[in-house]
């Protein structure tokens, strides 16, 4: 019995989504949980996966088509299987008129396409790269074959791929740097203006903010937080923990803010016209860095889980999003958000509120400044945090409270631990 | 020497008896690994040595070692933890039938390795001498370990730096399967202590109580001389050299000769001939050691495995872990 | 801080603990009345007397056993062979032993005695008198293996290692006695089991110890003519073996080469590899390479054996190989 795929709702706010690329062609065979096509989403590229076994019979959009959730993308069923043309989809009816011919034809190439993914396969084996370039290829979304190598044999290399991501910013870049003005420097010719077109992630992250900083009262309320404890926490827990599972400041902090949260139900609350929701689950989402943008995955009920867990959900999921790779469910459902530039030595910032949620907060780096402490100036370790709040919600007094609450968590962070 | 000691020496001896019929009823019902040699028909020698010794001797021995940690005081109850495997053994279940040993009872170790324990033996000897006090080591080893080479450094070592080490050498005929006569160069293993200028004497090792006035004599030699010594004891194991051996190297009728002359029995009719106690009081005593024995066991199969914490402890005294 | 040799800085390092503590003494084969074969005890019969200065019969089971035996009651031997090739003749002592002891009694028994040995080739002694076997020992559990490529980490670790409660191998280098170095005056230790950044570099990662630090540091001179810096990491401890610098040296210059003295096969350089490769393969961007000793026994004819032994030049190939 043939099934029919259908454009998968991978958030509570998406709409649409472009069939970025078919995985898995006509004729070939599929597992269900299998990876039949990625999308892109107003969030990041995400795996559809199917929901049957079978011979993938028919694709019922081409790469490039925008969506709409619940429309049907694809037809997977039994080797020679006849279509029947359901009525579950008249939608789609008169794209699988010519379906029944159309898979025959793709059924009688299945062989050759077979040969074919062999080949490439055998191609990508004799593909060398170092395991240091492949990660950074991995991490960049650098396709390695795109890039020379030139190391022994032809290996791709460190410099390699640092040469390739130097290209592309230079690319990006609008002018190259001149600063000097002299008639002994040679000037490079200037670079030709480039049209980069936006990628439905920055257009999304454009279309949100704009309307969260537009429509929403936003106040800031900055408190700095005694780290001390915390970092020679870290450094003993880290000592019982193997490479790969060391914890980072930034899982301490969400730690933190979700048990904070939990004493301040208002600002772990979403506004909804006339109504302000607080919500009965504590997720806190932490904004990761991507090739072209950003995106806040979402760690559940963070108040209940231990840093352990906590650290790996979230190094899983900001790897998955670095790759393109995210699941729905890493980047759906927060009640409140983080932002971290911590590891780029940063003072203090201020976010924008990821609406519709009440407040978000915003990490600066951790780092050694002169302190008084009892009259003396001694060199202590110091963070500074801002929480951006919604003034509909919540006011001055409630921010700095809650702001509060989290220096006990984060100055006494066996709190944490309990 | 008075009655209570010499009631003592004789439990003791019935003791090693019943833990070890036990050992090897449980060895093969499975529930012992690895190897196990017992010491059935010469509890003796261990019992006559230990018995004339202060409690500052120390003493080393090889991996026939069940009898003599018995008679250290080791208790039966951590002898048979340590022989299960489990955490109450003395060792902690990690070391097992051929290294039980006890700091506080000095006991120094059974050792795995024939012949092994003998330049420790003088190094232990080299210790007290170095702190200056006159405490014996009493270092026990099997006739097979004098042939080999760390027999010789050992005894020649303990002979040029005057060390206090009184060298028993158990002559039970066979190391292993070989008979005496065949592995070494003299039949009489105490000849071998001429080539270091050493004192000897050759003793039978089924009589307790000859074995008792022979290592008196000569542990007190040692302390005063300040120079070692090697006793031999004749004696005979009446099992095989280990579990499983299907001891094809010497006639039933010989074992059997041996075992009319079993040193249980000897020191029985010894006590009784000689008025120091009654049937009565030796047949309780009998029945004492058959119910620790049965203790030792209901407390080695009641007590735990030793955990996996104690996997990586004590390779290293200052980092466990390494 | 004084410029001292190597020899010098054992000395002194054997001098101070056994002024420190009269639980210390020193036994072996020509250590007393001859002032030790390679005159590192020269003196010390004199000052400390026959008591504390053993002179033993040739017989490396009986220096052993016995070191191993006075350490169990208390004292704290040291016990010198008079080369680490004499330590096949005990080896029984060294890996079947000293470092089974605790851990086969259950954490009754200490064993804190050192075992000094000398080890290396290069000077004409032949097969069976230049070997650099350190490897092999390095495989049991339970011991501890030093081998100092510095004269301060030879003074600063022997004093750690007679003072730890366990068992370690102390190997030297029979060609480093006259290596001078400044080395600090009285107490002064050097924790075991702790590599260290010996050169700082930012190009590739040189991991060695002993005598290969010595080279390693020459190899590195040359390369920095040509722009090259070589970050030399010294291993110091073989076992128990800290990764921690090599591997965040490596993951900074993602490339590099392992430099000993003894054979290649089942080696110290095999150990490192294998372990970059399971903690840090991600960073690497070229194969390690390993300088190490031909595959033969060391030749008694000086051009033969400098052939088999890892010279300067092989080092800078490597390093040259591996930034390819």
């Amino acid at each position: 019995m043939a099934e029919i795929i259908k454009m998968p709702k991978l958030g509570f706010d998406m709409a649409e989504g472009v069939l970025v690329r078919w995985v898995r062609q006509v004729g070939e065979p599929i597992q269900k949980g299998q990876v039949l096509a990625e999308i892109e989403t107003d969030k990041a590229t995400v795996e559809v996966e199917s929901h049957f076994s079978g011979i993938v019979l028919q694709h019922l959009v081409d790469p490039g088509t925008s969506v709409p959730v619940n429309e049907p993308i694809a037809v997977v069923g039994e080797a020679g299987e006849q279509l029947s043309v359901s009525s579950h989809q008249p939608a789609a009816s008169s794209q699988q008129v010519a379906a029944s011919d159309e898979q025959k034809a793709a059924t009688a190439e299945a062989t050759p396409t077979d040969n074919q993914s062999k080949t490439q396969n055998l191609q990508s084996e004799i593909l060398k790269a170092s395991p240091l370039a492949k990660k950074m290829a991995r991490e960049h979304g650098v396709d390695l074959g795109t890039v020379v190598g030139s190391g022994p044999g032809g290996r791709i290399v460190r410099r390699d791929i640092e040469a390739a991501l130097s290209q592309q910013s230079a690319v990006s870049s609008k002018q190259p740097a001149v600063s000097i003005a002299s008639d002994q420097l040679p000037v490079s010719p200037a670079a030709e203006d480039t049209a980069i077109p936006t990628t439905k992630l920055r257009q999304a992250i454009g279309r949100r903010l704009v309307e969260s900083k537009t429509t929403i009262p936003h106040f800031y309320v900055t408190h700095e937080y005694r780290m001390e404890a915390l970092l020679a926490l870290r450094q003993q827990l880290n000592g019982y923990l193997p490479e790969g599972e060391k914890l980072s400041v930034n899982d301490f902090i969400v730690k933190g803010v979700a048990l904070a949260l939990r004493e301040f139900p208002n600002l772990n609350a979403v506004i909804h016209g006339d109504q302000i929701l607080r919500k009965g689950q504590v997720n806190v989402g932490v904004a990761v860095t991507v090739p072209g943008g950003l995106l806040t995955v979402v760690v559940k009920h963070a108040d209940q889980k231990p840093l352990r867990l906590i650290s790996s959900e979230i190094k899983a999921m900001a790897a998955r999003a670095r790759e393109g790779k995210v699941k729905p469910e890493d980047v759906d459902g927060s009640t409140f958000s983080t932002s971290n530039l911590g590891m780029y030595d940063v003072d203090e910032f201020i976010a924008i509120i990821n609406p519709p949620e009440a407040a978000i907060l915003a990490i600066g780096s951790a780092r050694q400044v002169p302190v008084v402490e009892e009259g003396q100036i001694k060199i202590g370790w110091r963070m500074k945090a801002t929480l951006s709040v919604d003034h509909r919600i919540s006011d001055g007094a409630e921010a700095a409270q809650f702001l509060q609450a989290l220096a006990k968590y984060l100055e006494e962070p066996a709190r944490m631990l309990l | 020497m008075n009655k209570e000691k010499l009631l003592r020496m004789y439990y003791e001896m019935v003791l090693i008896r019943r833990v070890e019929e036990r050992g090897a009823e449980l060895y093969q019902a499975g529930k012992i690994g690895g190897f196990m040699h017992l010491y059935i028909g010469q509890e003796a020698v261990s019992t006559g040595l230990i018995a004339a010794r202060e409690p500052r001797d120390r003493v080393i021995t090889a991996y026939r070692d069940h009898g003599v940690a018995l008679n250290c005081g080791i208790s039966a109850n951590e002898v048979m933890a340590e022989l299960l495997g489990k955490i109450t053994g003395m060792s902690k279940g990690k070391g097992g039938s051929m290294h039980m040993a006890s700091v506080e009872k000095n006991m120094w170790g059974g050792h795995a390795i024939v012949g092994g324990h003998l330049p420790i033996a003088a190094g232990l000897a080299l210790g007290d001498q170095y702190a200056g006090n006159d405490n014996v080591t009493i270092c026990m080893f099997g006739d097979g370990a004098t042939n080999i080479g760390y027999f010789h450094e050992a005894l020649n070592l303990a002979k040029i730096w005057n060390l206090r080490v009184l060298w028993v050498c158990e002559n039970n005929q066979y190391g292993m399967g070989t008979a005496v006569e065949r592995a070494s160069a003299v039949d009489e293993i105490r000849q071998k202590a001429d080539g270091y200028g050493m004192k000897s004497e050759r003793v039978d090792g089924m009589d307790v109580m000859k074995m008792y006035e022979a290592s008196q004599k000569a542990i007190q030699y040692v302390r005063e001389t300040s120079q070692p010594f090697l006793l031999e004891a004749v004696t005979y194991r009446f099992r095989g050299h280990s579990m499983g051996d299907p001891e094809r190297y010497r006639a039933q009728e010989e074992v059997k000769k041996w075992q009319e002359n079993d040193p249980i029995g000897i020191f029985r009719a010894y006590l009784l001939k000689e008025g120091v106690a009654t049937e009565a009081e030796l047949d309780s005593l009998e029945e004492q050691a058959q119910a620790e024995t049965d203790k030792a066991v209901e407390f080695a199969e009641a007590s735990p495995e030793p955990g996996m914490e104690e996997l990586f402890k004590d390779v290293y005294v200052e980092q466990d872990g390494w | 801080m004084a410029r001292i040799t190597m020899r010098e800085a054992i000395s002194q390092a054997l001098m101070e603990e056994m002024d420190r503590d009269p639980a210390v003494f020193i036994l072996g084969e020509e250590v007393g009345v001859w002032g030790g074969t390679y005159a590192v005890t020269k003196g010390f019969y004199d000052k400390y007397g026959p008591e504390r200065v053993k002179d033993t019969p040739i017989a490396e089971n009986a220096i052993l056993g016995a070191a191993i035996g006075a350490a169990m009651v208390g004292q704290r031997p040291i016990a010198e062979l008079m080369t680490i090739n004499f330590a096949f003749s005990a080896m029984d002592y060294i890996v079947n032993q000293a470092p089974k002891l605790r851990y086969m009694f259950g954490g009754q028994f200490k064993v804190p005695m050192v075992i000094r040995a000398v080890g290396g080739g290069g000077r004409q002694l032949g097969a069976t008198h230049s070997q650099t076997p350190d490897a092999i020992f390095a495989h049991f559990p339970g011991l501890i293996v030093v081998s100092p490529g510095t004269p301060a980490d030879a003074k600063g670790l022997l004093k750690s290692a007679i003072r730890s409660d366990d068992p370690v191998l102390f190997i030297e280098h029979a060609t480093m006695y006259q290596v001078r170095g400044e080395v600090p005056e009285g107490e002064y230790l050097e924790p075991l089991g702790k590599s260290k950044i010996q050169r700082p570099g930012k190009d590739v990662t040189i991991v060695t110890y002993c005598k290969g630090l010595e080279l390693s540091m020459k190899a590195a001179d040359q390369l920095s003519k040509e722009g090259i810096e070589a970050e030399i990491v010294d291993l110091r401890t073989l076992r128990p073996l800290d990764m921690t610098p090599v591997l965040e040296s490596f993951k900074k210059t993602n490339r590099a080469v392992v430099v000993e003295e003894g054979w290649k096969s089942y080696g110290v350089g095999a150990e490192v590899v294998s372990r970059i490769y399971e903690e840090a393969f991600d960073y690497a961007d070229a194969p390690i390479l390993r300088v190490a000793q031909k595959e033969v026994p060391l030749p008694y004819n000086r051009t033969l054996e400098q052939a088999a032994l890892p010279q300067v030049a092989d080092i800078v190939a490597a390093v040259k190989e591996v930034l390819k």
